[in-house]
């Protein structure tokens, strides 16, 4: 992979995700064996900056670190900006003092990673900006799909749920997309995001038409706080609408599996019979999780200053910019 | 006695429909003669070749802060960047802490602003008390005050029954009602235009309707009450159809709109940057070109630039919590020239809606260059390439769409009451 | 038995041979029949200097060792009777210059069918040059399990060693400038047989 930062799958090409996900393979391998741990990454630092905070992704990735033998450290600033001592560019710049190897940043707020990346020498990890997105878990759920489809190209990949304010759908969109799949959304209006068929996706209101014929379906976590009323009446009609059991799934292809970004809501999106067995794969998920963030570790991380420079703009042609102009090439005038 | 002569510019008095080379000489802060070839012995002569001498620009709408935020701007600092930029009378907001709901806020605001600001600055008082939308101002006493109109600007009032009372109110007074229409529940958490980019940028969209709906509101309001209603920084196509149509059926309203609004899209923001966050935001490219085509058919009267300095660490936050707004007033000519440019404008209408249209709605002088007014004038470099740095300029703050670009255009010469207190080669000239 | 030295080379095979593949650069130094003759004569060496095979496992190690094991393993089976298992071994993630490359090196396929503990590993590379191939390969063995022993063959040897490493069993050792590249290809540029080993210059290699 020739940019430096991870911060989002729209930023990047096929041939980027094809690397990455031969690049997990190996690294599958590497979980396999009774030693764990390759020495790949031995003395570099990893830096997880949470924001907000996720004891999922936040473990998976400092095992990814330790299995490459980094040193993870784990910092967790309580809250935003505005009522911290410390700001979001002060925290980087301090960070950018101590010059670790890679920073891995989740935030409640979109665009804070590219903020973040903007300030640093070091290769920046998007685990998730706000509604935006979430590019190492999209990048698992393609490699899980590819273990268990044998390709991507081609397939039917449905995403079910709350869209608008979803990152991981977002990413899937872009990721599957990019790799040759067909995506639809199945989702109630008021949480499907606007001219999301600009996309390239094609949005549904009714699940059985979404589903009709997928090879992957993707349930969304649903935040029961929307469904005080405001974008959704009750959990109830919501999971008698949008929740997939064993009847509704029958819509779906018979060999179609299905997948969940975690954690699950028994009962709403997901019924409870269909989320530890087959056709589900979330299990698979996870532990792909740690092997597709070994992956981006090694391609990424501790790489010579030179080519932590390497955006995808440097890389399309455009002259080398200082850190504070990056911001500068994305879309207009900044 | 002070005599000082602009010589061979393109002279152009939106009164007068006058466009033609010629020399212009001030006396007395008055503006003396106009004409080709004046013979002015004794008198400072600046040079206008290649410039256009024009009667000041006029802004109905900054947030010059003082009092009570002065770290982001003061009078001084805001008249300075107001005469930089060719402005010689800019109106300020009234949501100041405290804010200029009360005479004596107002009397306050005029006396330091005479003071310290280069520039005329005409106070525009609260609506409603503390920018509250539910009690309405002495209206009277603020205007006896010297406020020229009322607005609770970014405070939305959302009550339509106090709205209506408002407008009806200022029949006593006869001053516009300006109005910062956004219907607050349509709104939301949103903070980019609703669309495509707020779908990419995964942040929450504010939609053009909200805008529509209020701005259909409050004509229909202005219609019942026979109130000048004046729409503030309008950015929705759907808006500038709702202004035309009820114009056309007599209803008193004006209008404005921002340079950023006539000349950025939506797509700015795609970086996340912050100083491409405005309040309304930045909208498609078809609201952008009704925008432009409302303000050469006249449906917009005027550009007003909102200028809204934010500190540097108020801005430097994540995007959903920054404030809204950029500053405007010294890159405003530069940006809204590229209406002539591209041929929407000619150069007179241009200077007309930067100067004599803002001065009517406000019912003060300005946008003339009769013998006998004062003299309030600018001059106008339209080829002339510039950086635009705004650490180097004279707003207190940065926060700049156009920071570190190079821009076209650029007033070169502003002129308040016959003294010159601007000249780019010289900076800000106290008289 | 001493090990071989270049002048116990086959009589018809001779260092430095000039000859050309169709549309591909660099001189042969190995041809086909040649790499044969050597995997024969290896695996006639190895089955002499262990008493026992039933210890035995070969390891290759991408790309070039792989095929060459597999060779290995059906030569021995012929010349002692016993199948010896073959693995595969990526060194990529145990490399020492990882950190001064720009562009992370693709990762390769491991494979290890069976247990390393207590086996005879013999590591089988294509060429062997400044040795850190190998330590790589031996970490990296050595977080499989604790090897009785660790014998190294390499096809060719060419020399330039920077670390302590000796190569057990060598098919053939090539004096080369160290800007050359040595390398094993198939005649279509992958690594399928029938296989050669090449020299490209300075230029070539590039």
């Amino acid at each position: 992979m020739i940019g430096r930062d991870l911060l989002a799958i729209e930023d990047l090409e096929r041939g980027d995700i094809e690397r990455i996900l031969e690049t997990a393979a190996h690294m599958q391998e590497v979980g396999l064996r009774e030693v764990k741990k390759v020495p790949t990454l031995r003395g570099r630092t990893i830096v997880n900056l949470f924001f907000e905070s996720s004891t999922r992704t936040r473990t998976s990735f400092e095992i990814a670190g330790k299995r490459l033998s980094a040193d993870v450290i784990n910092f967790t600033p309580s809250s935003s900006s505005l009522t911290k001592a410390e700001s979001i560019l002060d925290t980087a710049k301090t960070l950018d003092a101590m010059a670790p190897d890679a920073v891995v940043v989740r935030h409640q707020v979109a665009g804070v990673p590219k903020r973040i990346a903007d300030e640093l020498t070091s290769p920046v990890i998007n685990a998730g900006d706000g509604a935006h997105e979430h590019p190492t878990q999209a990048l698992l759920d393609l490699f899980t799909v590819l273990q268990e489809k044998g390709r991507i190209d081609g397939l039917t990949v449905a995403i079910v749920g709350d869209i608008a304010h979803s990152r991981v759908a977002r990413s899937n969109i872009y990721g599957f997309l990019k790799m040759g799949a067909e995506v639809r959304l199945a989702a109630p209006p008021t949480m499907i995001p606007a001219a999301v068929e600009t996309l390239g996706v094609k949005a549904f209101t009714s699940l059985r038409e979404a589903l009709d014929g997928a090879d992957v379906v993707m349930m969304l976590r649903i935040q029961t706080e929307r469904l005080s009323g405001a974008f959704f009446p009750s959990v109830r009609e919501y999971s008698a609408l949008f929740g997939l059991d064993r009847e509704k799934l029958q819509y779906a292809k018979d060999d179609a599996i299905v997948m969940h970004p975690g954690p699950v809501n028994r009962g709403v999106e997901l019924a409870h019979e269909l989320a530890d067995h087959r056709p589900s794969v979330i299990l698979d998920q996870v532990r792909n999780g740690v092997a597709l963030r070994m992956a981006v570790l090694y391609l990424l991380a501790g790489r010579p200053p030179e080519t932590k420079r390497g955006t995808p703009e440097a890389r399309r042609g455009t002259p080398e910019t200082g850190s504070a102009k990056v911001s500068e090439t994305r879309g207009g005038k900044s | 006695m002070n005599r000082l002569l602009l010589r061979g510019g393109r002279v152009l008095d939106p009164q007068a429909e006058g466009d033609a080379i010629a020399d212009l000489l001030v006396e007395n802060g008055v503006i003396a003669a106009v004409a080709p070839k004046l013979d002015a012995a004794g008198a400072e002569i600046l040079s206008a070749e290649g410039c256009w001498v024009a009667p000041g620009l006029v802004d109905l709408h900054a947030h010059l802060r003082e009092p009570g935020q002065e770290y982001k701007e003061d009078f001084t600092t805001g008249g300075r960047a107001a005469v930089a930029g060719g402005f010689t009378a800019v109106a300020c907001m009234a949501n100041t802490h405290p804010p200029n709901d009360d005479p004596s806020v107002t009397e306050f605001i005029l006396a330091h602003a005479r003071e310290d600001s280069l520039a005329r600055v005409y106070p525009i008082a609260a609506a409603t008390k503390e920018l509250g939308g539910k009690v309405m101002t002495e209206m009277v006493a603020l205007v006896r005050a010297g406020a020229v109109a009322i607005s609770d600007d970014g405070h939305t009032i959302m009550d339509s029954g106090v709205m209506r009372r408002v407008l009806e109110y200022s029949r006593l007074v006869e001053i516009p009602v300006i109005v910062h229409a956004e219907e607050r529940t349509l709104v939301g958490d949103g903070v980019v235009n609703e669309g495509v980019v707020s779908t990419k940028l995964g942040l929450p969209g504010n939609p053009a309707v909200a805008e529509e709906v209020m701005v259909a509101r409050d004509l229909r309001l202005a219609e019942l009450t026979g109130a000048h209603l004046h729409v503030a920084h309008v950015s929705t196509a759907g808006a500038v159809r709702l202004i035309r149509e009820a114009r056309a059926r007599g209803v008193h309203v004006t209008a404005e709109v921002t340079p950023h609004h006539l000349t950025l899209t939506e797509e700015a923001a795609l970086g996340y940057n912050t100083n491409t966050k405005m309040a309304p935001p930045l909208r498609s490219a078809a609201d952008v070109r009704a925008c432009r085509e409302g303000l050469a058919d006249g449906t917009l009267d005027a550009i007003a630039t909102d200028h809204a300095p934010h500190a540097v660490h108020e801005k430097e936050v994540e995007f959903t919590l920054a404030p809204p707004g950029v500053i405007g007033l010294e890159t405003t000519v530069p940006v809204t020239l590229d209406l002539v440019r591209a041929g929407e404008l000619s150069p007179l209408e241009w200077v007309r809606r930067c100067s004599a249209h803002p001065a009517r709605i406000l019912k003060r002088p300005g946008g003339e260059l009769a013998i006998g007014a004062p003299a309030d004038l600018c001059v106008i470099d339209p080829e002339r390439r510039w950086l635009y740095d705004p650490t180097k300029g004279y707003s207190k703050s940065r926060n700049s769409p156009w920071a570190g670009q190079e821009l076209v255009g650029r007033n070169v010469a502003t002129i308040v009451s016959g003294e010159l207190v601007y000249h780019v080669d010289r900076g800000v000239l106290r008289p | 038995m001493a090990p071989l030295t270049t002048t116990q080379l086959s009589p018809d095979s001779t260092p430095l041979q000039i000859s050309k593949t169709a549309a591909c650069h660099g001189r042969v130094v190995l041809d086909d029949a040649g790499i044969r003759r050597a995997l024969m004569r290896i695996a006639h060496e190895i089955a002499e200097r262990n008493e026992s095979l039933e210890h035995l496992y070969l390891v290759g190690i991408p790309n070039g060792g792989v095929p060459l094991a597999h060779v290995l393993a059906d030569d021995l089976a012929e010349v002692a009777g016993v199948r010896v298992p073959v693995g595969i071994l990526d060194t990529t993630l145990y490399r020492d210059d990882l950190g001064r490359r720009g562009e992370r090196p693709s990762l390769r396929r491991t494979e290890m069918p069976s247990a390393v503990d207590d086996q005879v590993v013999i590591l089988v590379d294509d060429v062997a040059s400044t040795g850190r191939t190998i330590r790589a390969a031996m970490d990296a063995l050595l977080d499989f399990g604790r090897p009785r022993a660790v014998q190294v063959v390499a096809l060719v040897d060419r020399g330039h060693r920077e670390l302590p490493i000796r190569i057990d069993y060598a098919g053939k050792n090539i004096p080369t400038q160290p800007e050359e590249r040595v390398v094993l290809r198939g005649e279509s540029g992958d690594l399928t047989w029938p296989l050669e080993v090449v020299v490209l210059s300075g230029e070539e290699a590039a």
